[in-house]
């Protein structure tokens, strides 16, 4: 390499300059080594009376590694090395030789034999202060969120010596979520104490341990504070019983979504045609199927692959539903009965081919990021994010149907041959293409419904078989060829389904259900909401 | 006509009775011969196994006439007659446990094995009878008919019928097999009731039990027959196809339709009964898979393979698609339900009559006079 020489002067001078610099950093971080060394050696060096004094003084010297120091001391891995004197952190102390960090500079040191090592020992009252003391630490630090969890953490747990530290953490506390905590960490310890006036600022807080702190107020010698703390504890119960009612509703919601995107599909064949398609579960198992392999193929992508298994879906169960109105239905006009069977054939079919085309064992489908996790409410309720979804989508696609029913040319025509199939013929309309066009729908719909339970529960073989006896339950609660019967039927279905869970468990409760429905029947034969006048005479 | 004196021997008189009759016994006959006089090695020896097999067949064909009575002859296709066969099952299965006596694997004089394992200390209430052999065969045939009464009675008096009535019945079967699923129902939970020794003091693993059981099944089957046929060529009968052809047309005349459908449905559901009681002790277990609902979809199958509302034909499809199945699950399980599935499409599209229209149109080219048995039309659409 050739460096011309005006530049080689340059390169020197800044050498030059930058020496001082790297001598000054060197020599700061040996005065940094020498506190910390010197902190741990008092700490070394101290008995168990005078230790807190020594934990004190590392948490004041602000240093950055002191909350790893302290947490090594609790954990019993901070220790010396007998030769050297070295103060080094063990990162797992099992077996006979244990690998080693320097606690001052973090470097590796290898493996050392437990016996040339010297545990900095702490007995059970300096254990207590240390969690206090390292709880405290981490409510200093600039992360909002760790210092939530923090606070979080706290509650309950607060004792005599942390009041002080805390009120002062309290006062510079820019986070409302953090004082909050605090605050009611604090009200606790109070209340723990037998004081009174903490019993307000703990009423109506959900938080388990604020709970359990007034439930033991409330059976205190002191009549006084047990009325005031039973009567708060009253409003939180039923703050909590207003809580779980609305999380019995958001599930029963929940349920009833899935239940409409698996009937509405089924109720717009059934209404046109009179058709039953027992192959109806098979086409949501298709569309369930579709958001599998769209991951197979865009592998690391789930969110993208599910966004594109929507039309995906839409388009692998249309088809095949098109295939079975041409292969089967369209041989079998004016026999319903025998519709039902020839369907349910195909449906055996559907399930064996997957079975033994792909597996017969539960296909994984990733649920992308965005769908996990739960949409907080407030501490006592949480609403996971992919029910949600779900509950959108299936008002979505309930929408989109309208739509199609009522503002498009197909959905005139579809309305035209539900209602008189021989005069709209006559009218110039095409009923078999109708029946074709419906028949592609209705099982569009039911792939949509597939890449929605995907996300829910198990993609295997059987996932159509376990709904369609509930969809059907759905379209003839609801009455047929309507589908805001549907909507209402199968949100209703699925909200007193979840209703009657916890009072009888899950089975009892379906078949309550079933139940229900048979005896509604009687009284209303053709669902909730009829097909009036002459269209009834189907 | 003289109804009263001739309802039960106009049967005799027709020709495809007489037929069937004689072929059923003639079987009978020839698989006990064989299966008695014939030493193991002859290539003709029908085993005890192979008896059993057959007694099982038997079985199922005359749950298949039962499910032809109400579909072929009244229109209702009940998806859920494996509902009636189970409770006749467990009505049968429940005497056998009480049976045991204290011959079980805990040896607990009074309560079943399961019970035992589940902790009850007690018999519960429905339990009790069961040890009595006249209660428990009485019980075989109330328990499914009074069902189908309470059933059909909701049903048919809103006049629920077609495709939501099929639905209905199969919710109904669905139901009871979740709740048969539970070990707090008593009826032994997933596991059901099994583990069988003996049926009126008759060894269950003996093979004159087994042989006795195959012949009490075909004789069942043959007065089961003669039942159903008594009941669609009397008057009753005539109503009943008029009910599935124009059920409004029917009601205007002036017939109460809802009691024929009720008394029809009912006499099915016991026949049924009849027939799970009697598969139980040759199979050795009943559990609540008997209720599910493809089980009950699958009788249909038999039916409208042989033919429907011909009785016989119902007899032909059970025997032949079951034994389908047993060569199939044997030599290529997977292929079973293909099969399966395919037959339910190839039947209804190209074979609604089924075997048994197949053999009536070979009948006709030969010689001209009509058939006596009335053949289903497809319903009117003007019918409500």
């Amino acid at each position: 390499m050739k460096i011309p020489p005006c530049l080689r002067w340059l390169l020197a001078l800044c050498l030059l300059a930058c020496l001082p610099l790297a001598v000054h950093a060197q020599a700061q971080a040996q005065a940094q080594d020498d506190t910390g060394q010197s902190l741990l050696a008092s700490l070394d060096a101290a008995s168990y009376a005078r230790m807190d004094g020594a934990i004190e003084a590392i948490v004041a010297s602000g240093d950055e590694r002191s909350r790893g120091w302290l947490e090594a001391l609790l954990g019993g891995k901070l220790q010396r090395h007998k030769e050297t004197g070295r103060f080094v952190v063990v990162l797992e102390n099992r077996g006979r030789n244990w690998p080693v960090v320097d606690a001052l500079t973090g470097e590796a040191l290898g493996e050392m034999s437990r016996r040339e090592l010297d545990r900095i020992g702490i007995n059970n009252a300096l254990r207590g202060q240390l969690q206090s003391v390292l709880a405290v630490l981490d409510l200093r630090v600039d992360d909002v969120g760790a210092r939530r969890e923090a606070a979080r953490d706290l509650l309950g747990r607060v004792d005599e010596a942390m009041v002080v530290p805390l009120q002062g953490l309290l006062e510079d506390e820019a986070d409302a979520e953090v004082s909050r905590l605090l605050a009611q960490g604090l009200a606790i310890h109070r209340l723990e104490q037998g004081d009174a006036a903490a019993i307000e600022s703990l009423a109506g807080s959900l938080n388990p341990e604020a709970r359990a702190a007034l439930s033991s107020a409330a059976r205190s010698d002191d009549p006084a504070l047990a009325e005031a703390a039973s009567s708060a504890l009253a409003d939180i119960e039923q703050k909590l019983r207003l809580n779980s009612g609305l999380e019995t509703l958001y599930f029963g919601l929940s349920l009833g979504s899935v239940l409409v995107l698996a009937a509405i599909g089924l109720a717009i064949t059934f209404g046109v045609m009179g058709v039953i398609n027992m192959a109806h579960g098979e086409l949501m198992m298709l569309g369930a199927y579709t958001t599998w392999a769209m991951q197979q193929l865009l592998p690391g992508q789930s969110g993208l692959a599910l966004v594109l298994s929507i039309p995906a879906g839409f388009l692998v169960a249309a088809l095949a539903g098109i295939a079975i109105e041409r292969g089967v239905i369209q041989f079998l006009k004016g026999r319903p009965l025998e519709t039902l069977l020839a369907t349910f054939g195909v449906s055996l079919i559907l399930q064996q081919l997957v079975r033994t085309g792909i597996s017969p064992l539960n296909r994984t489908v990733v649920s992308p990021e965005w769908m996990s996790g739960s949409l907080m409410i407030n501490e006592g309720l949480s609403l996971t994010l992919n029910r949600l979804y779900v509950l959108g989508f299936a008002l979505l696609v309930f929408a989109g149907l309208m739509l199609v029913m009522r503002r498009t040319r197909l959905g005139l025509e579809v309305r035209a041959v539900t209602q008189n199939r021989a005069m709209a013929r006559s009218m110039g309309i095409r009923a078999t293409r109708v029946d074709i066009m419906t028949f592609a729908l209705g099982s569009g719909v039911a792939g949509l419904a597939g890449v929605a339970l995907s996300q829910l529960t198990n993609v295997g073989p059987n996932l159509g078989q376990n709904y369609i006896i509930d969809s059907f339950m759905v379209v003839v609660f609801g009455g047929v060829g309507n589908l805001w019967g549907t909507l209402v039927a199968g949100l209703s279905l699925g909200v007193i389904n979840q209703v009657l869970e916890p009072w009888a468990g899950a089975v009892l409760a379906k078949i309550l259900v079933l139940v229900f429905i048979i005896l509604f029947i009687q009284k209303r034969p053709r669902g909730l909401f009829p097909q009036k006048g002459r269209a009834a005479e189907g | 006509m003289h109804c009263s004196s001739s309802w039960l021997t106009r049967p005799f008189r027709e020709r495809a009775t007489q037929c069937f009759l004689g072929i059923l016994l003639a079987a009978l006959a020839v698989v006990t011969l064989f299966n008695l006089t014939l030493p193991a090695e002859h290539p003709l020896h029908v085993s005890t196994y192979t008896v059993t097999l057959l007694g099982k067949y038997l079985s199922y064909a005359l749950l298949a006439v039962a499910v032809d009575l109400v579909w072929g002859y009244l229109g209702i296709l009940s998806l859920g007659h494996g509902a009636f066969f189970a409770l006749g099952g467990y009505a049968m299965g429940m005497y056998l446990m009480r049976q045991i006596g204290d011959r079980g694997t805990y040896g607990d004089p009074l309560l079943p094995d399961f019970m035992v394992f589940l902790d009850w200390d007690a018999l519960p209430w429905y339990w009790l009878g069961f040890d009595m052999a006249w209660f428990a065969f009485l019980m075989v045939l109330l328990a499914p008919g009074l069902l189908a009464l309470v059933f059909g009675f909701l049903a048919f008096r809103s006049r629920v019928t077609g495709v939501y009535l099929s639905i209905i019945t199969q919710a109904l079967t669905f139901a009871l097999m979740l709740a048969f699923f539970r070990n707090e129902m008593g009826f032994g939970g997933n596991n059901g009731l099994t583990d069988f020794k003996e049926l009126l003091g008759f060894d269950l693993r003996s093979d004159a039990t087994r042989l006795g059981l195959f012949l009490a099944t075909g004789m069942a089957l043959a007065v089961g027959y003669v039942l159903c046929r008594a009941i669609v060529s009397s008057k009753l009968g005539r109503v009943c196809v008029a009910t599935r052809d124009a059920e409004a047309r029917t009601r205007f005349l002036g017939y109460r339709v809802e009691r024929f459908q009720l008394f029809v449905f009912v006499v099915s559901a016991m026949l049924a009964g009849v027939a799970g009681a009697l598969y139980v002790p040759q199979v050795g277990i009943i559990n609540p898979s008997e209720f599910s609902p493809i089980f009950s979809i699958e009788i249909v199958l038999w039916v409208a393979l042989g033919g429907r509302a011909t009785l016989y034909g119902a007899v032909i499809g059970a025997i032949l698609v079951n034994y389908a199945k047993t060569v199939f699950t044997g030599v290529m399980p997977d292929a079973w339900l293909f099969a399966l599935g395919g037959m339910f499409v190839l039947v209804t599209v190209l074979l609604p009559k089924g075997i048994a229209g197949l053999l009536a149109y070979r009948l006709r080219r030969r010689r001209p006079p009509p058939s006596s048995s009335p053949e289903p039309t497809a319903p009117r659409e003007a019918s409500a």
